[in-house]
């Protein structure tokens, strides 16, 4: 009798755990699922900012040029090019904005100023957005790899979470410019 | 934005971690978002309207010292409680992996919360032996920040994962207009920090002191903080006792107008430092930075362009940089002009900024702060009969 009283006790204790791990991955999943969107919000800010300052020839033509291909190839490029055509344009953006005169002369075109402080926005969350995205990605997976999730199947049918990698460095005169509001003159 | 802020540490006890979250909260305030501070604090304690107090700390020994947190069943009830009245869009946890407010936050809500990790403590075998207890806790998070490039180097390291750098934010402005004090000026060095903690690195400029007085026969150095005062002195010869200065503990203002005041700031510390506040303090009160190279200084000194270094706990090379540097005061102007033109990055403004783009990448799209009713037991236990 007390071993029957046992056997249930522990049936329902392993039961209890694999709904809470089941319930952790679940959040684990929402996590990353939450973290991916933000940061595909903040790289198609970042393409159309691009995209909208290439056609607003605020750029000599051949950054308009260089700028406009490499942004129109981020946005329509297919999930598994999406990393690549993402980095080129950082290095497009790089670039183009390498001096800080490039800078203030789109910052003194007019309706420059805010394409300027938008482009600069996205340049600074793109980097942060990828991080908190891969940052969930490391914790799901940890988590995934436990015996006690593989036997079970916990994860379900959800596919197994992959980091998103890219050049994401922005453009130091553009995230340099911004960082000091108050300097006299521009 | 409905802002939640939580500070691990007694409100009433000053520190680090404290003063940047009164700084933060006050800062996001005035930008017009709506912030509540969630801290230990007693019941009658005199407290700002945006702070919560989640009740007496209590003292624990932890980690070699001994910390005033809280914990137990009714704090965990007076977070759910403020988590469930506030209706924040986002949690902002500080110092997650200490057993205080902060943990317990992340354990009883969710939602998105953002976590800043302020030190940078050498792995402890309490993390190795709580790190199964702490993993489904601390995997809540959905943006780490750590406050230092060293920082965040040791949070991956101990925790894996990634975090982004945001550094601790100085009010540029308060420092570096604030009013010097004749009788602070002259050939001074200035110190700021308890004279009892070792760490602190006072003994290591006491060591240098008899050769920076005797080659710079108008120098003076002054002190600011607590601790034994005679004890301090006690290895320097009897005629140069005269020539160091105590001030005790100072107010803010003093600090500022002392900052503004000396020749030379020296911040000998040793160890134990993951940012170093006071040297952004010193370089935008246009105080020349003379200090050990420590990862963290480094970093905020810009590796050595904005400030001076020396090796650690070398009161040598210590000696010999501070007399140079007080017999050179084209090299002074040129540390205040860098160091004025470095700390900007540090401002507030530049700091709030950063903080508002991680709550808004954290916020977009995600539902908002609420009381995790899965964090008991009972209530899991529910979930599985259904």
């Amino acid at each position: 009798m007390t071993t029957a009283i046992w056997i249930v006790l522990a049936l329902l204790l392993i039961g209890v755990y694999l709904s809470w791990t089941a319930g952790r991955l679940d959040r684990l999943h929402a996590r990353i699922d939450a973290a991916r969107a933000a940061l595909d919000a903040q790289l198609l800010r970042r393409v159309s900012v691009a995209q909208e300052l290439a056609t607003a020839g605020v750029f000599d033509p051949a950054a308009s040029m260089v700028i406009y291909q490499a942004a129109h190839a981020a946005r329509l490029a297919p999930e598994d090019q999406r990393e690549v055509a993402e980095s080129e344009l950082s290095q497009a953006l790089r670039v183009v904005f390498a001096e800080s005169a490039q800078v203030v002369a789109v910052r003194e075109a007019p309706g420059g100023q805010a394409s300027a402080d938008e482009l600069e926005a996205a340049v600074r969350r793109v980097p942060m957005a990828r991080r908190f995205h891969n940052d969930a990605v490391r914790a799901a997976r940890a988590v995934r790899r436990h015996r006690t999730v593989r036997w079970f199947r916990l994860a379900g049918h959800a596919p197994f979470p992959l980091a998103f990698e890219m050049d994401d460095e922005p453009p130091p005169a553009l995230v340099e410019h911004t960082a000091r509001p108050d300097r006299p003159g521009h | 934005m409905r802002i939640g802020i939580v500070c691990p540490y007694s409100w009433d006890v000053p520190g680090g971690v404290q003063f940047h979250v009164r700084d933060l909260a006050e800062h996001l305030i005035r930008r017009g978002h709506h912030v509540s501070v969630l801290a230990p604090a007693d019941e009658d304690t005199p407290l700002p309207p945006y702070v919560v107090a989640a009740g007496r700390a209590v003292s624990v020994p932890y980690n070699g010292s001994v910390a005033r947190v809280n914990l137990g069943v009714r704090s965990v009830a007076r977070v759910r409680r403020w988590v469930h009245e506030g209706d924040f869009d986002v949690l902002h946890i500080h110092e997650p992996s200490v057993p205080s407010l902060g943990l317990l936050t992340c354990w009883a809500a969710r939602g998105p919360i953002v976590a800043t990790f302020h030190t940078s403590n050498p792995r402890s075998r309490v993390m190795i032996a709580a790190y199964p207890m702490l993993q489904p806790a601390l995997e809540k998070i959905s943006a780490r920040v750590a406050v230092s490039e060293y920082a965040r180097r040791t949070l991956v390291e101990h925790l894996g994962g990634d975090a982004v750098v945001i550094p601790n934010g100085v009010d540029v402005g308060f420092f570096a207009d604030a009013e010097p004090k004749a009788e602070w000026q002259g050939g001074t060095i200035g110190f700021i920090g308890r004279i009892d903690e070792p760490r602190k690195g006072l003994p290591v400029l006491m060591r240098a002191l008899p050769r920076i007085l005797r080659e710079r026969p108008g120098a003076r150095l002054l002190v600011a903080g607590r601790g034994d005062e005679k004890e301090a002195v006690a290895g320097l010869p009897d005629d140069l006792r005269g020539r160091v200065e105590f001030l005790g503990m100072v107010s803010d203002e003093d600090k500022a107008r002392l900052l503004r005041s000396v020749d030379l700031y020296v911040a000998p510390n040793t160890g134990g430092e993951s940012f170093g506040i006071i040297l952004v303090e010193a370089m935008s009160a246009g105080a020349p930075v003379l200090a050990s190279d420590l990862d963290a200084f480094a970093q905020v000194l810009d590796g050595g362009a904005a400030g001076q270094l020396f090796p650690n706990e070398d009161a040598d090379a210590l000696a010999a940089a501070a007399v140079h540097l007080l017999g050179a005061p084209a090299r002074r102007a040129e540390l205040r002009e860098r160091g004025s033109e470095h700390v900007r990055r540090f401002d507030w403004s530049t700091v709030g900024a950063d903080v508002l783009a991680v709550y808004e990448t954290v916020t977009a799209g995600a539902e908002a702060v609420a009381p995790d009713d899965r964090a008991g037991f009972l209530g899991r236990l529910g979930r599985t009969r259904d």
